[in-house]
């Protein structure tokens, strides 16, 4: 086996956990401390993409359009959690699910209205746009890096806000027991506004890394939040742990089920007969691990201790 | 004791003679329905034809979700899955028969599709029921979510029938005399199978496993406390609304003789949820009710702006702020009752 | 001695550390009201929910009519005969009185796959469920929604419920909480009417009401079984009135 093309992609499944990470966490978040769940999570997702590309051609610098294009999308997590989200809270989870599912359907059309309808291409700077030399011999492209070592330090940062600050605490506490915050005088409303443009800003900050790989297209959230999904259910809803190592394992499953399931199949089968299985498997090959670790834990891997 | 009782129920269920404004409406949808699509037909109107049999086939597919969702309380929202793989029984074996290969199950045969997509139906929600319906709430909502997306995936990976571009179905499902290339025979077909199917959802929810089925909806702890294994009780109730469901794949999938990933995409879920709930869960015409709108509000909005999503979202997010309990509670406020 | 119809071996149960319940022999006989007593945080609710199979023990066994039942589901357990009333009233308050008791008829009745024939209108159901409301003072209410119901008139439900699943034990967790004087009157009535027929198990705080329906007492003081005996053997225990009644 190819170990440079093996080391590729490991890379790539990384890349991919890492992003997930980002969109599961602020799922992660909103589902464990507003007991919400929130279909639109992925417009997020769409929005940051869109944000960053015409910031992009405005600033004519990525890394700008970056910094920028985070803040924008906390706000319109902001605005939406005012406008409708914030009425959701006491409703129960189906109305919540077709709420959301109406803001998905807003959110499309109104990216379509403001970008038009093709997907809009982000260039990356020079330096960005290169491969560089890991280990030895094996070349690996330079953002995809970036990716891998922004999400890895954004798991460890949230990592550090949830443990050692005081809307971490804030946020713990209000994850085990809602009333008890409340009751300390701590403004709720403004504590779960703040969490919402969190994981909205995360969420938007996934679709600013993968824009320039894929392009900012409308919908592309849509397809990536239902494995931000399994990535809760297999980690447990409600964990962080859960999200970052489930994350890492879906993403990482997936990639190399694409890339190396019809090289395994061809050794016990024709290779007509694995080139027809392999795609067909792979891509089923996550929900199937959702589905035996469901069997197994129903739970998931790492339940959140208080609910 | 006991005759007031039942005259009571049934009055509550609108089909005696002494009609609400909820019987009163339910009859003259479906009258409605099956009398337009009829006129429209010797009118020499082929697009309401079309627009009835489209709206008939998702009102079989939403009365089978309000089966699991209204009376069951299981929020499915995967519930397309079925719909794709009902179609899918019509077109990959009409595909066979025509092209060669597979000649196990290369037919024409209608009520081979029609049996091949409720049993496959019925299978699937079998297997992916016994695990989802291991877990509640959210998590059975994302996992009913997942299971869809994954058979979406896999017909995507299935280039032989067209992958991401689906696949034409060249010769319709052959049943008996009918022939479904005439769209007044297609029609009455959907119409009559979605009759049939309002009457069984009818029985089964007033029968011995409909109150148990209610009664785990109300309170799962109770039910369980007074004996009563719930798990199975979803369980079959969930196999029972995939077949339903299937069915309704299979006759979508003669009508647009056409069969793709994209209707089992996760959104074509929310649609049929959205029609339930809009129409009102747990009522029996309800989801026709639902239906009816949906495809009216589609092609009315559809025909004013390409953003027809718009107007559409917002609709879906204020009638769940303003408007609980769907519109045949509206209706049956309005009309004095319960 | 006369074999008992629930008996528990050393039966535990620790959260985080704490031990809700420890090492509890209980046994209750065929046809005798047994009372557990003891004050808030005892460890009575937990001792229920482990009986009635929404808890498992950490350690320990429970036998039902001579059947080890220590892991088997709620629903069988129900199945055995074996019911439970709610301190909290559970019922499906959607459907009406009627429904509730028909429905725990029909548990017992055991065909509830039948997909087809009306079950409202089932005259042996129907008719049975009749009987039982009208034991319990509920005949007039037999179609009213449970959620329109007083809280007197819910909690004569529940107990309607249990009874109508033709349990052989009826656990009875608190059956007078939340209850006027008049209203807990009732309740006491129905029970004392209940005394003949069926086994009960009954966990509750007023005294008056436990000493005058109990044949026996056991009392429970931080997790553990420090007494078992007859209301007078109970009254006139040393160990009991320190622990329990002197704080009256």
């Amino acid at each position: 086996m190819d170990t440079t093309l093996l080391f590729v992609q490991f890379l790539n499944g990384l890349q991919l956990g890492v992003l997930l990470f980002l969109l599961a966490a602020g799922l992660s978040l909103t589902f464990g401390i507003m007991d919400l769940v929130n279909l639109a999570h992925g417009s997020f997702y769409m929005v940051g993409a869109f944000l960053c590309a015409t910031l992009t051609y405005w600033t004519g610098s990525y890394i700008w359009a970056l910094l920028l294009a985070v803040p924008l999308t906390a706000l319109v997590g902001l605005l939406t959690e005012l406008l409708v989200i914030r009425e959701l809270y006491t409703r129960d989870h189906l109305e919540q699910v077709l709420a959301t599912f109406g803001l998905i359907l807003c959110f499309d059309a109104l990216v379509q209205m403001i970008w038009g309808s093709e997907g809009i291409a982000v260039p990356l700077p020079a330096w960005l746009d290169g491969r560089v030399a890991l280990i030895g011999s094996i070349e690996v492209p330079t953002f995809r890096l970036l990716i891998i070592g922004a999400g890895l330090a954004i798991a460890a940062g949230l990592y550090g806000l949830v443990n050692h600050t005081r809307l971490g605490m804030l946020i713990r506490a209000g994850a085990s027991n809602r009333t008890m915050v409340a009751a300390h005088g701590i403004n709720i409303r403004l504590l779960f506004s703040a969490v919402f443009a969190l994981g909205a800003a995360l969420a938007g900050l996934a679709g600013m890394l993968i824009a320039p790989i894929t392009e900012a297209s409308i919908g592309m959230g849509n397809q990536i939040i239902i494995t931000a999904f399994v990535v809760i259910v297999v980690g447990g809803v409600g964990s962080m742990k859960g999200a970052f190592v489930s994350a890492l394992l879906i993403g990482l499953i997936d990639t190399l089920g694409r890339s190396y399931l019809d090289t395994i199949f061809k050794l016990f089968m024709s290779t007509k007969a694995a080139e027809t299985a392999a795609p067909a498997l792979s891509a089923m090959l996550i929900y199937i691990l959702m589905a035996v670790v469901l069997a197994l834990r129903p739970q998931g891997l790492f339940p959140a201790k208080v609910r | 004791m006991l005759r007031p009782a039942s005259a009571h129920k049934t009055a509550a269920l609108g089909l005696t003679p002494r009609l609400g404004a909820r019987g009163w409406l339910s009859v003259g949808l479906l009258a409605l329905i099956g009398g337009g699509g009829v006129v429209a037909h010797f009118a020499g109107a082929p697009f309401y034809v079309d627009l009835a049999t489209r709206l008939v086939c998702l009102a079989i597919a939403a009365t089978s979700l309000n089966l699991i969702l209204g009376y069951g309380g299981l929020l499915s929202f995967g519930h397309a899955v079925f719909i794709g793989i009902g179609a899918y029984a019509v077109g990959i074996p009409s595909y066979h028969a025509t092209y060669g290969d597979w000649q196990a199950i290369a037919s024409y045969n209608g009520f081979f599709h029609l049996a091949l997509a409720m049993g496959l139906s019925g299978l699937f929600a079998l297997v992916t029921g016994a695990i989802s319906l291991r877990t509640r709430g959210v998590h059975f909502i994302m996992i009913t979510m997942a299971f869809a997306q994954m058979m979406f995936f896999f017909f995507v990976s299935l280039e032989a029938y067209g992958g991401d571009d689906g696949l034409t179905i060249d010769v319709r499902s052959e049943l008996g005399p009918l022939s479904l290339d005439d769209p007044l025979q297609m029609f009455l077909l959907a119409f009559g199978v979605l009759l049939a199917t309002l009457w069984l959802v009818d029985r089964l929810v007033h029968s011995r496993f409909g109150l148990v089925l209610q009664g785990a909806k109300d309170n799962d702890e109770r039910m369980r406390m007074i004996g009563f294994n719930t798990y199975v009780f979803r369980l079959v109730a969930y196999v029972i609304a995939g077949a339903l469901c299937g069915l309704a794949g299979a006759l979508l999938g003669n009508f647009t003789a056409f069969v793709s990933p994209d209707m089992l995409d996760w959104t074509r879920s929310g649609e049929l949820m959205f029609m339930v709930i809009l129409g009102g869960a747990g009522t029996l015409l309800g989801p026709i009710l639902g239906a009816t709108i949906f495809v009216v509000l589609e092609e009315l909005l559809s025909g004013l702006t390409i953003y027809w999503h718009l107007p559409f979202g917002a609709l879906l997010i204020l009638s769940v702020l303003f408007a609980r309990g769907g519109l045949m509670a509206f209706v049956g406020r309005l009309g004095g009752n319960d | 001695m006369t074999e008992s119809l629930l008996k528990t071996v050393d039966l535990s149960k620790s959260f985080g550390g704490i031990e809700a319940t420890r090492n509890i022999n209980l046994e209750v006989r065929p046809l005798e009201t047994h009372a557990i007593i003891g004050p808030n945080g005892a460890g009575k609710t937990t001792l229920v929910s482990q009986l009635s199979g929404t808890l498992l023990p950490d350690r320990g066994a429970i036998y039902f009519a001579g059947q080890e039942i220590t892991r088997l589901s709620p629903h069988r357990r129900a199945a055995l005969g074996l019911a439970r009333s709610f301190q909290i009233t559970s019922l499906l308050m959607s459907m009406t009185v009627l429904d509730n008791v028909a429905l725990a008829i029909q548990a017992h009745d055991g065909h509830s796959f039948r997909f087809f024939a009306r079950a409202r209108t089932e005259p042996g159901l129907r008719r049975r469920a009749q009987e039982v409301l009208a034991r319990f003072d509920l005949a007039q209410r037999a179609h009213a929604k449970v959620a329109t119901l007083s809280h007197g008139e819910r909690r004569q439900v529940e107990i309607a419920v249990a009874v109508a699943t033709g349990a052989r034990l009826l656990l009875l967790d608190e059956p007078m909480a939340g209850m006027g004087r008049e209203e807990s009157r009732r309740i006491v009535a129905l029970l004392e009417g209940l005394k003949a027929s069926k086994t009960m198990l009954l966990i509750e705080h007023d005294m008056d009401v436990v000493f005058a329906l109990a044949d026996r007492i056991s009392v429970l003081v931080d997790g553990a079984l420090i007494a078992t005996g007859t209301p007078e053997e109970i009254r006139a225990n040393g160990t009991v009135r320190r622990a329990y009644l002197g704080e009256m």
